[in-house]
This record gives C-alpha cells, sequence and structure tokens, in this order.
C-alpha cells in the first residue's frame, strides 16, 4: 500500500542526508512503530508520504501511483486520505473542537448534515463530547491530542501518521492516545507511529522499524524499542 | 461541494476570525482607519487646490481696449477671430456705454471723479473685449496675436487701443508658475502619502496573516483546497476595509462640519463640508471600494506566501 523505493532526502547541498536510501514497504492494516534517537530521519520519512517534503532521489508510492507524479487536486485528495497527528497537536486556535473536526470534513467536501452527525460521533470515540465547544486553549495537552486524533480520523483516511503523538503527554494520557490508536487500526485504518516511548512500543507488540543516522537499522514484525 | 457551500463557510469563517482575532482585527482596522482618512483627505485637499486655483485662473483675463472711434464691425471682426483660436474660453464685449456705466458704478462714492466725467461732456471710454483662455499660460500667445494685429496696417488693427496683457505679464507669469507649482507638488504629495499608507495598511495586514502562518500550515496539511485557506483570510480583508471605511465616513462628517465656514473663508468659496455631503456617494464608493479592495489584495498576497502544495 505504502511503498518507499531507495529514498533518500538532503535538505540542501553539504547537509547530512536525513534519509539515505530507504527502501521499505507497508502493507494496508498494518500498524508500524518506527524508532529511533532523533535525527534519525523518522519524521522526514512521514513527511515524504504527505508530500510536505520530496525525495532527492527515489520515490514513494501510496497505492499504485507515486507521489512526487500527483497534480495538486490529487494531492489534496491523498492529504484527505492520510490523517496527521503531531507532538505538538497543530489544531486550529481560533477554531472550536467541532470546527477544528468539521474543517477537515468540510474540506473533503461533507454536506453540512453529515458533519452535524460525524462531529459528535467521532468526539465519542476519543472521549472528549463534552469539550464540543471548547477552544483548543481551553483543554489540556492530552485532550488537544485527542481533538487532533478525532480531526485526523474523521474522514475514515486509510492511513493515519501519528509522530511523536505522546511526547507532550504525562504517562495517563499518552496510554489512553495509544490506545485509540489500537482502536484505530483495529477498524482497519493504517496507523503509522513514530515515539520515543520504550514502554509503549513494547506495549502495542506490533511491527517496529529502528531507524539510525537516516537508514533503517532493524524491521521486525513482532518487535520491540531496541536502539 | 457546490460553489455556494463553500462560499457559505468561507464567510462564516471570515466572519468568525475576525470576531476572534478581536486584537489584530482591531490594529487592521485602525491603520487602514490612518490610510482612508489620509486617501478621503487627499481627494478633498485635492478638490480644494482646484477650486482655488480654478477661482484664481478666472479673475486672469486679457482685455483689448478699443479706439473711440472703433467701428461695431471692426470689434466683431476681432472677436470673430479672437473666438476662433483654441487656445480662447470665452470672449466677453464690453460697449462704450457699459465701460461707462461700470465706471460710474465703481466710483459712485467719489463725487470729485464724478462731477470730472461730467465736465468732459462725451463718453472717454472705449469699448473692449474681455478675453480667457483655458489655460493662465495661454495668454501670452493670445496677447502676442492681438498684438500683430495692431501692427498689421490695417483698419481693424488701428482700431486696437491698448493691450493690457504686457502691463499685467509679471503677475500673470508669476501666477501660472504657482498655479503650476501647486498642481504638480499636489499631485507628487498625493502620491507619496497615499503610496505610503497603502504600504503601511499591506504590512499591517501581513503582520495579521504572519501570526497565523501554522495555522494555514495546518490546512494545507489537512488537504483544503488553496481558495478555502485563503476564502477566510480575504473575507477578514473585506471587512477590515468595509469597517474602517464606515469609521473614516462618519468621522470626516462631523470633521469637515467643523471645518466648513473655516474652509470658506481660507479658500475663498470651497466648502469642505458642502464638498463632503455633495459628494458623498462618490466618496463613500471611494473610501468603501478602495478600502475593502486594499483589504483583500493584501490578504491574498499574504496568504499566498504561507501557502503550498
Amino acid at each position: 500500500m505504502i511503498y518507499f523505493d531507495k529514498v533518500t532526502k538532503i535538505y540542501y547541498d553539504g547537509a547530512p542526508p536525513a534519509v539515505v536510501d530507504i527502501t521499505l514497504g507497508i502493507d494496508p492494516g498494518e500498524f508500524v512503530s518506527i524508532v529511533g534517537h532523533s535525527g534519525a530521519g523518522k519524521t522526514t520519512l512521514l513527511k515524504m508520504l504527505f508530500a510536505e517534503v520530496s525525495p532527492t532521489e527515489g520515490s514513494v508510492f501510496f497505492g499504485s501511483r507515486e507521489i512526487a507524479g500527483l497534480s495538486d487536486m490529487e494531492l489534496l485528495k491523498l492529504r484527505r486520505n492520510i490523517g496527521t497527528v503531531f507532538q505538538d497537536f497543530r489544531l486550529l486556535p481560533t477554531k472550536t473542537v467541532y470546527e477544528n473536526i468539521a474543517f477537515a470534513l468540510e474540506v473533503a467536501g461533507k454536506s453540512d448534515e453529515d458533519i452535524r452527525a460525524d462531529v459528535p460521533h467521532v468526539l465519542d470515540l476519543v472521549g472528549l463530547s463534552d469539550k464540543i465547544w471548547s477552544f483548543p486553549h481551553q483543554l489540556s495537552g492530552g485532550e488537544q491530542q485527542r481533538v487532533a486524533i478525532a480531526r485526523a480520523i474523521v474522514n475514515q483516511p486509510d492511513v493515519l501518521i501519528a509522530d511523536e503523538p505522546t511526547g507532550n503527554l504525562d504517562p495517563v494520557n499518552a496510554h489512553d492516545v495509544v490506545e485509540i490508536l489500537k482502536k484505530i487500526n483495529d477498524l482497519g485504518t493504517t496507523v503509522l507511529l513514530t515515539t520515543h516511548n520504550k514502554t509503549i512500543v513494547d506495549a502495542i507488540g506490533r511491527r517496529v522499524v529502528t531507524m539510525d543516522q537516516g537508514r533503517v537499522t532493524r524491521d521486525e514484525k513482532m518487535g520491540k524499542y531496541v536502539l | 461541494m457546490s460553489f455556494w457551500v463553500t462560499t457559505k463557510r468561507v464567510t462564516r469563517y471570515g466572519i468568525a476570525g475576525f470576531v476572534r482575532n478581536g486584537f489584530v482585527s482591531l490594529a487592521a482596522v485602525l491603520i487602514m482607519t490612518i490610510t482612508l482618512s489620509v486617501v478621503t483627505g487627499l481627494i478633498i485637499a485635492s478638490a480644494a487646490l482646484n477650486s482655488t486655483l480654478t477661482e484664481l485662473t478666472n479673475k486672469v483675463d486679457v482685455t483689448v481696449y478699443f479706439q473711440l472711434n472703433a467701428t461695431d464691425e471692426q470689434i466683431a471682426d476681432i472677436r470673430r477671430s479672437l473666438e476662433g483660436l483654441p487656445e480662447v474660453a470665452s470672449v466677453n464685449y464690453v460697449t462704450r456705454e457699459q465701460a461707462l456705466a461700470d465706471f460710474r458704478e465703481r466710483h459712485k462714492n467719489d463725487q470729485l471723479t464724478l462731477q470730472a466725467l461730467d465736465e468732459l461732456g462725451d463718453n472717454p471710454f472705449g469699448a473692449s473685449l474681455e478675453i480667457r483662455a483655458k489655460e493662465t499660460s495661454q495668454y501670452e500667445n493670445i496677447a502676442t496675436y492681438l498684438n500683430a494685429q495692431q501692427e498689421a496696417q490695417t483698419a481693424v488693427g488701428a482700431s486696437i487701443d491698448k493691450v493690457n496683457f504686457f502691463q499685467n505679464k509679471t503677475a500673470i507669469d508669476r501666477l501660472t508658475a504657482i498655479i503650476d507649482t501647486s498642481r504638480n507638488l499636489g499631485l507628487a504629495v498625493a502620491l507619496v502619502l497615499g503610496l505610503a499608507s497603502i504600504l503601511i495598511s499591506f504590512n499591517t495586514i501581513r503582520l495579521a496573516i504572519y501570526t497565523t502562518r501554522d495555522e494555514i500550515g495546518v490546512m494545507n496539511l489537512v488537504g483544503a483546497s488553496r481558495w478555502y485557506v485563503r476564502g477566510p483570510f480575504m473575507i477578514a480583508g473585506v471587512l477590515y476595509g468595509a469597517v474602517a471605511g464606515v469609521a473614516v465616513l462618519l468621522l470626516f462628517y462631523p470633521v469637515t462640519f467643523w471645518l466648513g465656514p473655516g474652509s470658506e473663508r481660507f479658500l475663498g468659496s470651497f466648502n469642505v463640508f458642502q464638498y463632503f455631503t455633495d459628494n458623498f456617494p462618490i466618496l463613500f464608493l471611494i473610501v468603501m471600494g478602495s478600502g475593502i479592495a486594499l483589504g483583500v489584495l493584501s490578504s491574498y498576497l499574504a496568504v499566498r506566501r504561507y501557502l503550498r502544495t
């Protein structure tokens, strides 16, 4: 479903490569944890998937399509089909929880009726029904991350990318977030998770890809957090 | 997604963004209010300058005085030839009788002069033609033409007694220079001030949007189209311009009312309040139109910087 074909990324001339000659395939429905030190190239790898970064060499495929060959319109459709969650939440600060989630549905062209039905439903899934009219600054870190997850999954994407989603959270909230990700994966969505949290990776007990200095150094189907 | 649904959503977000970013919106509106005040002030000042200069220009003329024995035909000949000149705006014929009546009216409180006039018995005034040119700089051409006529050895030329331009030449030349300089200077000042205010407004809106660049990044990431990201900022731009425009029009009403009588005393017949009220529809269109256009264009350009696919 996702295929990185000999991908290298160098951000500017003279800089060390962020990602070096990576070939990696990910099947539909997988839960893949990507681990490694800071600067190992995890985030760069994920950014190439939703075309925020383009590879210097090699190709990235989503399904049968190479991402670099997509038109602007196709790229928008691709992004609507990939949910993203980040360490810093990236919510829209002047929009309420409802509007943040509705925004993702609106850009996907959903009707007002669908939006009114879907937003409460997805908030219920992440346990935030009572915060629907709050603004992001009125929520705790864990709550904000759950809103970000709700926004990421509301369009029922094929893939959910979670880049260090637990980095700013306490252990309880981090555990809650991972449980939600597992639940989403159980519903059929492919999940790509990057994290530094050994406990979380070991608890998930699924595929683990380890990166170091831009290269994949280990790829295990039922892996553990080993650097 | 239909056009109307998108427009409705973009408008709703634009209004919400304007209200929720209250402080930033207030700053943008205040700066645009200053910009539009400068624009409105420049329009009124330029109208005042033009009106004053036109009035001054109208006070200048060239008068041809005819000999006492000049016939109506000779005067009519000169008049026709003058009216054929492209520089001439109008020619006013003052008969000998009219000239005498005007003199009597001017000196009605000066019995001595009137007595002296009566003792002459005959009307000592010749007929004259008062000529107005389209531009003050054209008087010299007209006077030169008349001079040539006078010097030509014709009966018509001989009927001309004198042309008063050459007596007033220095004053007319100076006035022409002042009028030209004032117009050019006014235009230059208007351009510089207008441009400076527009740039300040543009920069303020750019800064306002700079504070939301991360938001724009998130919208890109979620898969929003360029217009869906740009739209709400452009609606906010419309609101900055419209609110500032209304504020300027509300502000100028009492200000021009207060300045009205003073401006009339100072500028002759130009009353700023009367100008403001008489030209309100066009001022409304200019102020609101330029405010909204500036707001929308600034937002469009500022967001473009952060849009990517």
